[in-house]
């Protein structure tokens, strides 16, 4: 175990070396991945805010609104409310009378002048339900029975937008995941070239090093570490880009949702998500390294 | 200890290195390798730690026939055979403790157990002084016997040299002649391959000729 720690320091200390060797070159390779990782990042984090903004404003759980019609009796809506209150598909109800309404309104500013124009209250009773499953054929069963009960004339799904949005910002995840994927081939294709060249560099030394007995491993380990290293550094610099971009735009994002009555403050990348980032560019990293060696050590 | 039986080798397009070579070597000794430039010195001593392989026959060490060994098996005999390059191989990047360092980076041993050995090594050779000396500021006798420190330092059971006192004078010559002596004595088999075969007093004495084995006594 000693013996396979020191080896595993003496491969760490040499990959540092290496990195330390020629720094403008490293630093520019480090730069290069730091960008390619920061992009999916950066795309990552602007959706996951502005679904947590969606989310902040609009109701998260799905509800139905029964209208009934505006010459309804107050027994008709009873009826509704009775059959509701014994539906197994139902979480719960709230009764709102079309007084309820029409006061809330005019409490509003304007619509008191408007609403005073009108001779009868324009408005009808309403059930505001929650239903029990929130699968989108649930809630639509659940629309069409109501739709057929006595005396209901129209049934809104009011959580439609936010099942708009969460979709939408289903798919910016899934965007964000591809990109990834795809800038990794580029980390990839860093790391593979970066350590092409190094394998170039120390040609002598691994060829002596395979005279005096090293194993495959002895002389690919510090190239792996390396690219661990690589990847590690690169994903260092893309979560500094991206905790620098939040930073930077919580402020104005911040006033901008207060101006339209919102609280939201723009997060950066959590404990999980960094972790996650930096294991990534580390395993990418570690990848490019293994393919290069398997290609070019074979050819030395 | 070390066994060549029926041993050929052919380089394309056909030449013949080395032609039906039986030779055994004992235990300790010290065997000095003559014969003419061209002979198949070289061959003969790379084809012992597998730097080469033969064409036919087997080359067997301590009863292990290297051109049998497979990739993992390979570098574990390497590191029990101690070789004197004819071109040093010494890496001229690093000081020269370093380059004493690098086996025993490979046999896997703790730094400060290393810095140790490495020292000793260097001092048998008389050069602890200039460990931080690049070969480059070193002499041609100073590299040879840093090369010399680089293959004794694992404390190998074979030591090869391949031309060992080329190039050098004859008072540099007889030094590293004796620094070679001195492991002889300590029950390393030694191996050299020389044209200056006075240096070695007392060693057994096996030529080679286009190839083959003409004189072993």
């Amino acid at each position: 175990m000693s013996v396979w720690l020191h080896a595993q320091r003496a491969a760490i200390a040499l990959a540092f070396s290496r990195l330390w060797v020629a720094p403008v070159g490293s630093a520019l390779a480090l730069l290069a991945i730091g960008v390619v990782l920061a992009l999916p990042a950066g795309t990552w984090l602007l959706v996951k805010n502005a679904d947590r903004l969606v989310r902040g404003t609009a109701p998260a759980t799905p509800e139905l609104t029964l209208f009934l019609a505006v010459d309804a009796e107050p027994a008709a809506t009873d009826a509704v409310v009775q059959r509701l209150s014994a539906h197994g598909g139902v979480r719960t109800y709230r009764r709102v009378t079309r007084e309820e309404t029409l006061a809330r309104l005019q409490a509003e500013e304007g619509m008191r002048e408007v609403l005073e124009l009108l001779p009868n209250n324009p408005f009808s009773d309403a059930v505001i339900v929650v239903p029990r499953d929130e699968s989108p054929q649930a809630i639509e069963a659940l629309a069409a029975e109501a739709r057929s009960w006595p005396r209901v004339e129209h049934v809104a799904l009011d959580a439609g937008l936010a099942r708009k949005l969460d979709a939408l910002f289903r798919a910016g995840r899934i965007a964000a995941g591809l990109l990834a994927g795809l800038l990794a081939l580029g980390l990839l294709a860093i790391t593979f070239n970066t350590i092409r060249l190094q394998v170039l560099t120390a040609r002598a030394e691994i060829e002596v090093a395979r005279l005096l007995g090293a194993s495959d491993t002895f002389i690919r380990r510090p190239f792996l570490w390396f690219g661990l290293l690589q990847g590690f550094c690169g994903g260092l610099l893309a979560w500094l880009a991206t905790a620098g971009a939040a930073s930077l735009l919580a402020e104005p994002l911040s006033e901008l949702a207060r101006l339209y009555g919102a609280e939201f403050v723009f997060m950066p990348l959590d404990a999980g998500e960094t972790v996650a980032l930096l294991a990534c560019a580390m395993t990418v990293g570690w990848l490019g390294a293994a393919l290069s060696l398997r290609q070019h050590l074979n050819a030395e | 200890m070390i066994r060549f039986e029926q041993v050929g080798k052919r380089y394309p397009p056909g030449i013949d290195a080395l032609v039906g070579i039986d030779l055994e070597i004992g235990r300790g000794e010290l065997v000095v390798l003559g014969g003419h430039s061209g002979a198949g010195k070289s061959t003969l001593l790379k084809l012992i730690p597998a730097y080469e392989c033969a064409t036919s026959g087997s080359v067997l060490v301590a009863g292990q026939n290297v051109g049998a060994l497979g990739r993992a098996a390979l570098p574990v005999l390497r590191r029990h055979i101690g070789y004197v390059f004819q071109d040093q191989k010494l890496l001229f990047d690093r000081n020269a403790l370093d380059n004493v360092l690098l086996p025993l980076a490979i046999h896997g041993f703790t730094p400060r157990e290393a810095l140790r050995r490495a020292r000793a090594a260097l001092d048998k050779v008389g050069l602890l002084a200039r460990e931080k000396a690049l070969p480059i500021a070193l002499s041609g006798g100073e590299q040879q016997r840093l090369a010399i420190a680089r293959a004794v330092v694992g404390r190998p059971n074979i030591l090869i040299a391949d031309e060992p006192t080329a190039h050098l004078d004859n008072e540099t010559a007889d030094d590293i002649a004796r620094i070679l002596g001195e492991f002889h004595r300590v029950g390393v088999t030694v191996l050299v391959a020389t044209y200056a075969k006075h240096l070695f007093a007392g060693a057994r004495h096996v030529v080679l000729d286009h190839g083959r084995l003409r004189e072993a006594g």
